[in-house]
């Protein structure tokens, strides 16, 4: 898309203005912030709608006979149903609020596993996957005696969608994988991975914490069994995310954790439980992260999901270009279709080195292995320094990124 | 010269440098100068993993006082080790296990010891005392 049509659509200087954070100075310099791919910053009117709630109607929800306990179960409610819509669930009690997308994974590997998985049968997930959706996995398949089998990727870090097949065997009972890597980059061809479970009759769970910031999607419309995500790598709140599982699923599964809102009955000889969504949501749930995530997703559908899409590969392409003309600089996670993240190293410079000197610029990036070491197994290295671009950034400050790789390149090759 | 003595002299080093460029500077040239470890003490071992950055480090006792080496694959973190070593290095072991450690904060570089930088740093000065502690107990 040409920048004048991009302009119409997205005004990135008031975007920016919603940003509090956006303004401050490290070590006396502009942040640049790019290291959107582990948290997002938050819009004013995220912040806004936290304070509004504490300050006029925080109160404990369900059950509470009183006006403050309404309003704030009306408003937790409310960002159920906001969740729904975002990702076109066909019902509200398929919307579970969790910690976040690590939390949402653990629940369907304990309570799915719990009731689908025995002996011998197998969970698939990929070599492109976060620690948190392979160790659930291994600790259920460890509990069960059931096998862990993993589907690899090649050296542009994009799956290998055709061993899927030969892969799966009528042992298997769920395949697990992400939309999008956390460290590469790498959008997965997920409906295809659906389609061959799907034809084999096995469930999948996708984790989408890196792509529905960036990616419309409609549950319905892949026919995913489950899908997690965190509302904090969509501008919304820490200690919020959702698992997304079909009615028909969830009603199946036990619960996972007790107490609180998810029982109906409790006597000592048997307690009875709360139906959907409350079955699973245990204790007194974050329902004011929950209502500022609800803002924040409505914040992102007003700029619209397409023109935030549009606008990040726009950066992406502006900065794979300037940063691959940097002598010595590789990008790890090269995909056809990949998201606007960027990892890489310079030759002779460790990732900690990298990200220390240009931290002292103001530039905010990640190193490291990024909770995906099968990842960096895979390239035989130690780690990454990772730039993660989100619809407020500028191009400028890629400029600033490049220009800082040069200067620490300068600072090493006078050593 | 005592620990303390040391630590003075780095502190009015880094005083001189004019801004963060100069200072890191001088960390990568200590970093790339310092000797590190052979690759016979590079193991398993004598090896601090952190999420970031890996850090060898090998201490032993001679005539009476700790002689240090360390390594590690990011040269900001080699060259704080180095430091260290050059604080830490020939002194005996009451003096390290009594030694105040503050020319780090004092020169700026404390977040590189925050405990969850995981650069290995933290747990090499833990053990640099540690060795204090335990040659000491050895060498009464």
């Amino acid at each position: 898309m040409p920048d004048s049509l991009l302009r119409m659509t997205i005004d990135i200087s008031k975007i920016r203005k919603d940003f509090p954070i956006l303004e401050e100075l490290i070590h006396g310099k502009p942040l640049v912030y790019f290291d959107n791919a582990a948290t997002t910053q938050k819009p004013r009117q995220v912040i806004d709608k936290l304070i509004e709630y504490y300050y006029k109607y925080n109160s404990n929800i369900h059950r509470g006979v009183h006006y403050l306990s309404n309003k704030s179960t009306d408003g937790n409610e409310n960002a159920r149903i906001i969740v729904q819509n975002f990702i076109n669930a066909k019902h509200s009690h398929e919307v579970i609020f969790t910690s976040g997308a690590t939390e949402s994974v653990n629940l369907v590997a304990n309570s799915f596993g719990d009731r689908f998985i025995f002996e011998g049968d197998e969970v698939i997930v990929s070599e492109l996957e976060h620690h948190s959706n392979i160790v659930p996995w291994q600790l259920i398949c460890e509990r069960k005696k059931a096998v862990l089998k993993v589907l690899p990727f090649n050296d542009q870090g994009e799956l290998m969608i055709e061993k899927l097949d030969e892969l799966i065997t009528d042992r298997t009972k769920i395949i697990a994988v992400n939309h999008i890597s956390n460290s590469l980059g790498t959008i997965n061809p997920i409906r295809k991975i659906i389609e061959i479970a799907h034809a084999k009759n096995v469930r999948v769970l996708i984790d989408a914490a890196q792509s529905v910031q960036h990616k419309k999607i409609d549950v319905q419309e892949l026919d995913v069994d489950f899908l997690v995500f965190s509302g904090h790598k969509i501008y919304g709140p820490t200690g919020i995310g959702v698992l997304y599982g079909k009615e028909e699923l969830l009603n199946e599964m036990p619960p996972w954790k007790g107490g609180g809102e998810m029982i109906q009955e409790v006597t000592f000889e048997k307690t009875t439980y709360n139906e959907l969504p409350y079955k699973f949501e245990a204790g007194t749930p974050n329902y004011i992260d929950a209502i500022g995530l609800g803002t924040a997703i409505e914040y992102v559908e007003n700029i619209g999901i397409q023109n935030i899409d549009a606008y990040e590969q726009e950066l992406l392409k502006y900065a794979t270009e300037k940063l691959l003309s940097i002598d010595g600089l590789r990008i790890y996670g090269t995909a056809k279709e990949k998201t606007s993240v960027i990892s890489f190293l310079v030759e002779g410079i460790h990732f900690y080195d990298m990200g220390m000197l240009l931290d002292q610029m103001g530039i905010a990036v990640r190193t490291g292995t990024h909770c995906t070491e099968p990842v960096m197994q895979h390239f035989g290295i130690d780690g990454t320094v990772r730039a993660s671009f989100s619809f407020y950034n500028t191009k400028e400050e890629i400029d600033a990124l490049y220009n800082g790789i040069l200067k620490v390149c300068k600072m090493f090759a006078v050593k | 010269m005592t620990i303390n003595e040391i630590q003075e002299d780095i502190i009015e080093e880094f005083a001189g440098f004019e801004d963060w460029m100069d200072k890191y500077a001088y960390l990568i040239e200590l970093g790339t100068d310092l000797s590190g470890l052979d690759e016979k003490y590079q193991t398993e071992s004598n090896l601090i993993k952190g999420c970031q950055s890996k850090v060898w480090f090998n201490a032993s006792l001679e005539n009476g006082v700790v002689k240090l080496e360390a390594d590690s694959d990011a040269i900001i973190v080699k060259g704080i080790a180095a430091l260290l070593i050059r604080v830490f290095n020939n002194q005996t072991p009451e003096d390290i296990m009594n030694a105040d450690l503050k020319f780090i904060d004092e020169i700026g570089l404390k977040q590189h010891l925050s405990p969850t930088r995981s650069n290995g740093l933290v747990s090499m000065v833990k053990q640099i005392k540690m060795y204090g502690i335990a040659f000491n107990h050895v060498s009464k």
